[in-house]
């Protein structure tokens, strides 16, 4: 098998402009199958643009992308079929059950009832939850709401989850659950593509990307990263590259 | 400055504060640290007089909350959770616009915020939606600051800015406490702990801890290894399934480990991992950190709450 | 204060969708019921049946269609044909002349003139009913002086204060209240509920300000605002329209501020139970505006209302503003007569001020 055919993230001279302002500047990475690959900077500095791109609801100005082996230009509603999204914001219906929500996002994405309601099953034995699968999901604690969220956005088995600062807020604890949940799904291939805040999560991400001003500053695993700029955390590297 | 003695609110059937008290002396930097729903917008909404308890009783410099709500105003400020200013208006009229309903003007009290104001300066002009998180952070904090209050309240300044923007509002901070004002900030992120110089942490409406950051993850009660090997997922995963786990949690690139009992050495665990096969075996006591604490205390309560 | 009133201000015309509706409402709203649904009558269709074929029904007839509002169609030879001429569509109402008209009219003998109208489109067929007796009445008057009336006629008074029963003239008092409070009740609802939802409420809450320093603070630009609107609608009324005012404009104006006064504080009252923009949007529209349209008697008249609809439209604040600007504008009305439906708006601002007052929180709870 070629090399390339296990990249399921290609980015090639991706640059997105609004007006003069250039958003993301000539960036080029790719994500292999499995990877959990970390998309760090501070704020405005392009993160969104570009997940915003990689998602299929914006187009680039120039570059090739492709994702999950479809062309971001001409082929954004199978895109949108192989990935799952999640961020802090976008949360579950709070006055519907835990198995409604999963229900109507099985739905949208044409899964059988059949298939959502083993998929459910799964699920939910993975969280441990299948004893609350008629409960409405206001009632459930904040840590629980975003385990399964997580869920719900690969309910229809996507090839690439694009986690937007999945774990915010959420207490240290149900934090490292998470990343149990997201490490656990990884391993069985799922492709987990994160940004996040804590510095400490980087770390435990396969390879990081650093982005400064629109530009990727820095690509490696995090002990290369701390290795090449001599520093003891993440925290520092990421300190290093966002000051300069 | 702050005296709250046995504090409870209650929304309907959600307790938001089981029994709080707690007191903040005249010109410390303290800080309330709980994740999301733990109750620390509602303890700062009572102490801000925005909100009355259900019971108990709070005092702001010996005036208390509900009766002297008028004069409790006057020398608070406050920074909400959420970003709360006028999307439309430019950082210029939001900064002149809070300092005229507090009866003052920027040029009066240009010297307390001075240093912040000169970063966001050069954006005077343009909407404050337009400006990034930790632009907006700043700003916010002007305008709390614009009437030289006696005390700051600031709701989870941080939450989802960036490391660097935070690190630098972590350094105003520092520099207002010098000039004498008292700082009460809550965040959840358990690495700020380390900057207040007390804290406290919070967890479903209840206080867990209330002291120096240093006191606070040193009463960690066992011992603690932070391990590393080449296969981090297992790394996990063996830990938490032997015998003599306590406990086993990622933190970076290390799992913090704690072990059941503290006859197990790090040659103990170190064995234990070759044994499962595991590669490149770094063990090495270690000093716990507030968010082990935290986590420790999290786990005792629950426990508490299953027996 | 000064820099609250700036700030509204400014939220005001940096938001171009507000200032679209602000200031381009009222100009739409004026011309599109001036124009467009106005209820006068223009060269209707009708079809006479003269079975008198006298001087004096000839006269009558001619009388008719000089009057602008009706045009001759057809004449009928026989009651047989009245039918197939509605059928057809075109012909809205039939007159039928007795036979012996102009002799029996001489006699001074009651006479039976019949109009048949095609109520299919009843307001049109009722309008067109009392046009008919109108000019019939006016016809009689012009034949016989001040005698007896043979026909029994009854007379409007719409007809009596606005004599070419020019329908625009009934819709600029209407349109008026529609867009006064829609802005006034509306406008403020929505801006105070979205401080509480920004957040921007807590930091002021917090601030020394008084609540009614708040509240004031919000209202007086929207006050203005709508005072601008009111001139903007009567002077649309003015020249495009010829809408007199016959009454004093003074008085005329004072009337005005009342009425955008109560509005800014049922606005008020909206925006204390509201907790989102949302919510004070909807109540603004089910609370204020439907019942300002179909009960207020602007477009329904009162008094064919079912009776527990009078009653409840005696609740509608814009309905005693509809007739205090029609009589000023129209009858040139005074205090004199208009002081009790002053003295109803009057009341009412105060109970909202009241329960304003009461609702508004010091506090988030």
């Amino acid at each position: 098998m070629p090399a390339s055919q296990n990249k399921i993230i290609v980015v090639e001279n991706l640059v997105k402009k609004f007006g003069n302002f250039i958003a993301n500047d000539h960036l080029s990475f790719d994500v292999s199958k499995g990877e959990i690959f970390g998309f760090l900077g501070a704020n405005g500095a392009g993160k969104t643009t570009a997940m915003k791109i990689l998602c299929g609801l914006s187009h680039p100005t120039s570059g090739k992308v492709t994702v999950a082996g479809y062309d971001i230009y001409t082929q954004t509603e199978k895109i949108k079929r192989s990935i799952g999204y999640m961020s802090q914001k976008f949360s579950l219906y709070e006055d519907l059950t835990v198995y409604e929500n999963f229900r109507f996002y099985g739905g949208i994405y044409g899964l059988s009832r059949s298939e959502i309601h083993s998929q459910t099953e799964i699920l939910l034995s993975q969280l441990d939850l299948s004893d609350y699968k008629n409960r409405v999901i206001k009632t459930l604690p904040l840590g629980w709401k975003q385990k399964l969220a997580f869920s719900v956005a690969i309910i229809h088995k996507p090839a690439i989850v694009f986690l937007d600062e999945p774990t915010g807020g959420v207490d240290p604890i149900t934090r490292r659950q998470f990343w149990d949940l997201i490490y656990k799904n990884a391993y069985q291939g799922l492709t987990v593509f994160i940004t996040t805040h804590y510095m400490d999560e980087a770390e435990y991400c396969n390879r990081l990307s650093i982005m400064v001003d629109g530009k990727i500053k820095a690509l490696d695993t995090p002990a290369a990263l701390k290795n090449r700029f001599g520093c003891a955390t993440m925290q520092e590297v990421f300190l290093e590259l966002a000051r300069n | 400055m702050i005296q709250i003695s046995n504090i409870e609110k209650r929304f309907g059937e959600v307790t938001a504060l089981n029994k709080v008290s707690l007191s903040v002396p005249r010109g410390e930097l303290f800080g309330l640290i709980g994740p999301d729903g733990a109750g620390k917008t509602t303890l700062f909404r009572i102490i801000s007089s925005l909100m009355i308890p259900d019971a108990g009783e709070a005092k702001v410099a010996g005036l208390d909350v509900v009766k002297d709500y008028v004069a409790i105003r006057r020398l608070v400020g406050y920074m909400p959770g959420r970003f709360s200013l006028y999307q439309d208006l430019s950082v210029l009229e939001n900064l002149s616009f809070f300092a005229s309903i507090f009866k003052t003007t920027i040029d009066e009290n240009y010297d307390l915020i001075r240093d912040i104001y000169v970063q966001i300066e050069p954006f005077k002009h343009r909407p404050a939606g337009k400006l990034s998180g930790g632009m907006k952070q700043k700003l916010a904090l002007c305008c709390a600051l614009v009437h030289k209050p006696e005390l700051l309240i600031l709701d989870e300044p941080t939450t989802g800015v960036d490391a660097v923007s935070r690190i630098e509002f972590w350094d105003i901070l520092r520099r207002l406490k010098d000039l004498g004002i008292t700082i009460i900030v809550s965040t959840p992120y358990m690495d700020e702990a380390s900057l207040c110089e007390r804290i406290a942490l919070i967890q479903e409406g209840r206080l867990m801890s209330i002291d120096t950051p240093e006191v606070v993850a040193g009463s960690f009660p066992h011992s603690l290894f932070a391990v590393k090997t080449n296969n981090f997922f297992l790394l996990l995963n063996h830990l938490r399934e032997w015998k003599e786990a306590l406990s086993a949690y990622s933190f970076g690139e290390y799992v913090h480990f704690t072990p059941g009992t503290e006859q197990i050495t790090e040659r103990a665990i170190c064995d234990f991992l070759k044994e499962k096969g595991h590669t490149e075996i770094q063990v090495n006591k270690t000093k716990p950190t507030v968010e082990d604490s935290f986590m420790s205390l999290m786990l005792k309560k629950q426990n508490q709450n299953a027996s | 204060m000064k820099a609250f009133i700036k700030k509204e201000l400014f939220h005001i015309f940096r938001d171009y969708r507000t200032m679209l509706i602000l200031f381009g409402m009222p100009v739409v709203q004026v011309l599109i019921f001036g124009y467009a649904i106005t209820n006068e009558i223009k060269d209707a269709k009708v079809a006479i049946l003269d079975q008198s074929g006298d001087v004096l029904s000839s006269r009558f007839v001619s009388k008719l269609t000089a009057s602008g509002y009706f045009e001759v169609d057809r004449t009928l030879d026989h009651p047989s044909q009245i039918e197939p001429a509605f059928r057809e569509g075109r012909v809205k109402q039939v007159i039928v002349i007795p036979s012996g008209f102009g002799t029996d009219f001489g006699l001074q003998k009651q006479v039976t003139i019949q109009i048949l109208g095609d109520a299919s489109d009843p307001n049109t067929a009722n309008m067109l009913k009392t046009y008919t007796m109108a000019i019939l009445n006016d016809f009689q008057m012009q034949e016989l002086g001040k005698q007896s009336l043979p026909v029994d006629v009854k007379v409007e008074p719409l007809m009596f204060y606005n004599p070419e029963l020019k329908g625009v003239y009934m819709f600029v008092p209407g349109t008026m209240a529609i867009i006064l409070m829609l802005v006034s009740a509306m406008m403020t609802s929505i801006s105070i509920a979205r401080e509480k939802e920004l957040g921007t409420m807590e930091v002021l809450l917090v601030s020394p300000l008084r609540p009614w320093q708040i509240i004031i603070g919000k209202v007086i630009p929207y006050v203005a605002l709508s005072f601008i609107n009111a001139l903007l609608i009567l002077s649309l009324g003015w020249f495009v329209f010829g809408v007199p005012i016959i009454g004093s404009k003074g008085f005329l104006l004072i009337e005005v501020l009342l009425f955008i006064i109560m509005s800014l504080s049922l606005g008020i009252f909206i925006s204390t139970i509201s907790p989102t923009q949302q919510v004070a949007m909807l109540l603004s529209m089910f609370a204020l505006m439907l019942p300002t349209i179909l009960l207020s008697g602007f477009i329904f008249p009162v008094e064919n209302m079912p009776t527990v609809l009078q009653w409840l439209s005696n609740l509608m604040p814009s309905r005693w503003f509809i007739i205090i600007v029609r009589d000023i504008m129209l009858k040139g009305s005074g205090i004199a007569y208009l002081w009790k439906e002053t003295m109803i708006i009057f009341g009412m601002t105060l109970f909202f001020i009241g329960l304003s007052i009461v609702n508004f929180k010091l506090r988030l709870d």
